[in-house]
């Protein structure tokens, strides 16, 4: 396993990557205005795009330079581009309806982050590796799934829900490149793919706003009910 | 023989597809669909006969066993009933002009479905299933109104949602399996499976834990279920049963084939108990949904995750009754969901409502095909003579000599429950008499008839005679499942 043998350097720059991403999953929760989260969510995918090319280079992966430029293209630019301009044609610019607080969430998140932690370090024990860069990556992994769990649930804008499935997904692809570098095949393939499923959700996006014009909080999604 | 039906299963929805897309005329649209679905059946029911030992394609990425060919012989059987009644249902909404991408995205859903029965990469298998998704949503929302991009929307955020859990579980998997098998590998489920043995199995336990919810959410297994009523009531008929009959199939194929590896491994407690657990819940939640239920559709998607609650029990109790019984279950739910979403289309566009307090007297307006609906409402609630109450009776023989036998009498208990409120459902719109007034709506052609018999019939000869063929599939199905050869 790369993360096995891995010089001090590049640990530490691994490291910074990871837990920058992470910060920036906190900037996502704990504001209200839909552009930080688009803006926070497209710095992560630059920075896991960097991460790629940096694991490439010393894993000596060339595949994974191929999969940074992927990232930088769907993730870093496109996507954060097609949300820029739905949110402009919506004229929606914030949560209107919150359930939760943003400092409440973020306490929430602050919890998960600690279960997260707790579960990667029994992880890394049991399989024998407790390096400080495996337990960091499974931390993260599972954090921004759990933040994009709870972003999926507390936040209503079709936007942020949108938002928060990329973010589960960023979160793994953060996970995967630390821990095993040598799939790439496969995440090469889930990069297009999720780009398919943004265009899918945005298709349906702007179906059901010409079937039903006005809002776009899954809050008013409640004829089917029982 | 086995290679050349492999090529027509993979080829001719393709060829539907891309027909269908070129020439754009609504009329040749449904039979071109309807031609692809007819080669497609015809090429699935021999494969789970010819194929005793695996066969590998395209750099070991495809690949035929007993288990991929029953599942795709169930889409097989369910995409041709729905081809047949999709002629007649879609040409009553009236909509020629989108009729075209219509079927070009139900030979595509089809195509995703018998692609993902036959992958043979963990990896490959999660996209195939994501792929479905991406198609079914678009058909889920097909006929645009607000009921329905509602239901296209939870679907599309609830299963993206959970088949991200399914990535996690995988990427553990296959991190899982690095460990042993050096950084890279090809993640085909031979290799897991062999590996099985040396993995950690603490790690190996979290990870199908984490594909269990994931695929499970994509089953429809309470309480991640939340997507599948409305997706099921919102879709054109045919595409419900296309969702029930055969998605839910695929997914649970995704799930056995995890299970599989396990049970290779010597940890299979904690994963059958899951199973079992998850089970009980889903007919649980069924149960209580169909009782105070008054959608019609909706009444049969509830029926659904019901049922995939049994399948998940019957995989769950394990062994090679528990195994066959489950596999048996999948091809007689799937005929018979199919029958019921068929007999609830046509009295909606007959009565033009989904509400069963509204819709009475079923038999002054179908007495033919009315009696075929409630046949297949009796055969849907496990009664005999019909094929479910043989799988389910397997099922629960299973449970009764298992470990588990709480659950068994749970699921007992449940499914009479079940048999009352489905049924008393059922009594209402046949032999109520309240509200008289005479429907107005559609009258329903052979198209939306004939499907309903071909349900039928094979139902009942699967509910009197256990094909003596199937026994052996089953008996090698569930050898490879418990890990006895992998």
């Amino acid at each position: 396993m790369l993360a096995a043998h891995l010089d001090p350097l590049a640990a530490s720059i691994f490291s910074l990557i990871a837990i920058t991403s992470m910060l920036l999953s906190f900037v996502m929760l704990g504001s209200r205005w839909l552009k930080d989260y688009m803006y926070a969510f497209g710095i992560q995918s630059w920075l896991i795009a960097l991460l790629s090319a940096l694991v490439g280079y010393y894993g000596h992966y060339p595949e994974l330079y191929l999969i940074a430029i992927f990232t930088v293209l769907f993730r870093g630019l496109l996507l954060p581009y097609l949300v820029l301009r739905i949110l402009r044609r919506l004229h929606v610019e914030r949560e209107l309806h919150l359930v939760v607080q943003p400092s409440t969430s973020l306490i929430i998140g602050a919890i998960c982050v600690i279960f997260a932690l707790v579960v990667a370090f029994r992880i890394s024990v049991a399989i024998g590796f407790p390096e400080n860069i495996v337990v960091l990556a499974l931390t993260v992994m599972f954090t921004m799934k759990l933040v994009g769990f709870l972003m999926l649930s507390v936040r209503h804008e079709a936007i942020s829900q949108i938002l928060g499935l990329m973010l589960l997904e960023n979160g793994i692809f953060l996970g995967s490149q630390i821990l095993i570098p040598g799939m790439p095949m496969l995440i090469e393939l889930v990069v297009l793919f999720d780009l398919l499923v943004a265009v899918a959700c945005f298709g349906v996006l702007v179906r059901y706003l010409l079937a039903r014009v006005g809002s776009t909080s899954s809050l008013e999604l409640r004829r089917l009910i029982g | 023989m086995a290679t050349y039906c492999f090529i027509i299963i993979l080829t001719a929805p393709l060829v539907a597809l891309a027909g269908v897309l070129l020439l754009r005329r609504p009329r040749i649209a449904e039979y071109l669909n309807l031609l692809a679905s007819i080669a497609v059946f015809a090429a699935a029911v021999p494969l789970p006969f010819l194929v005793q030992t695996p066969l590998f394609f395209w750099h070991d990425y495809l690949f035929m066993d007993a288990f991929g060919c029953w599942v795709a012989l169930c889409t097989a059987v369910v995409y041709l009933l729905a081809s047949i009644y999709a002629v007649g249902y879609m040409r009553l909404l009236n909509e020629d002009k989108k009729l075209p991408g219509f079927y070009a995205l139900f030979a595509g859903f089809a195509w995703s479905m018998l692609f993902a029965a036959f992958v043979n990469n963990a990896g490959v298998f999660w996209i195939a299933i994501e792929l479905t998704t991406l198609v079914s949503t678009f058909l889920v929302g097909f006929e645009r109104e607000a009921e329905s991009m509602e239901a296209a929307w939870k679907y599309i955020i609830v299963v993206s949602a959970g088949i991200s859990i399914a990535l996690l579980g995988t990427v553990l998997f296959y991190w899982c399996g690095s460990l042993v098998l050096g950084p890279s590998y090809a993640m085909t489920w031979q290799t897991l499976a062999q590996a099985a043995p040396h993995l950690n199995p603490m790690l190996l336990k979290l990870a199908f834990l984490l594909v269990l919810a994931g695929y499970g959410t994509k089953v429809g297994l309470a309480p991640m279920h939340t997507w599948l009523p409305d997706a099921h009531s919102e879709g054109p008929a045919p595409v419900s049963a296309m969702l029930s009959g055969a998605l839910l199939n695929t997914a649970m194929l995704g799930i056995g084939r995890y299970l599989a590896i396990t049970n290779a491994a010597g940890i299979g407690w904690l994963p059958r108990t899951a199973l079992v657990v998850l089970g009980i819940l889903s007919v649980f939640v069924g149960t209580f949904f169909i009782v105070r239920q008054e959608g019609v559709k909706r009444l049969m998607a509830y029926s659904s995750v019901e049922h995939m609650g049994i399948l998940a029990l019957g995989f769950g109790f394990g062994g090679v009754l528990g195994i066959a019984g489950a596999l048996y279950h999948m091809l007689n739910h799937s005929l018979n969901k199919s029958l019921m979403f068929f007999g609830a289309g046509n009295v909606m566009r007959r009565y033009g409502t989904k509400e069963m307090p509204a819709i009475r007297r079923v038999l002054r307006e179908f007495p033919v095909s009315g009696l075929l609906w409630l046949a297949g409402a009796v055969a849907i609630t496990g009664a005999p003579p019909f094929g479910l109450f043989l799988s389910e009776f397997t099922i629960l023989r299973a449970g009764f000599s298992g470990p588990n036998l709480w659950a068994a009498v749970v699921m007992l208990v449940l499914l009479i429950i079940i048999f009352i409120g489905f049924l008393n459902h059922f009594r209402g719109m046949y032999f109520d008499k309240r509200p008289e007034t005479v429907p107005q709506g559609a009258t329903i052609s052979a198209w939306g008839v004939v499907p309903m018999w071909l349900a039928v019939i094979p139902l009942l000869i699967l509910g009197l005679w256990w094909p003596h063929g199937l026994t052996q599939i089953f008996g090698g199905i569930a050898r490879m499942l418990t890990g006895a050869v992998s």
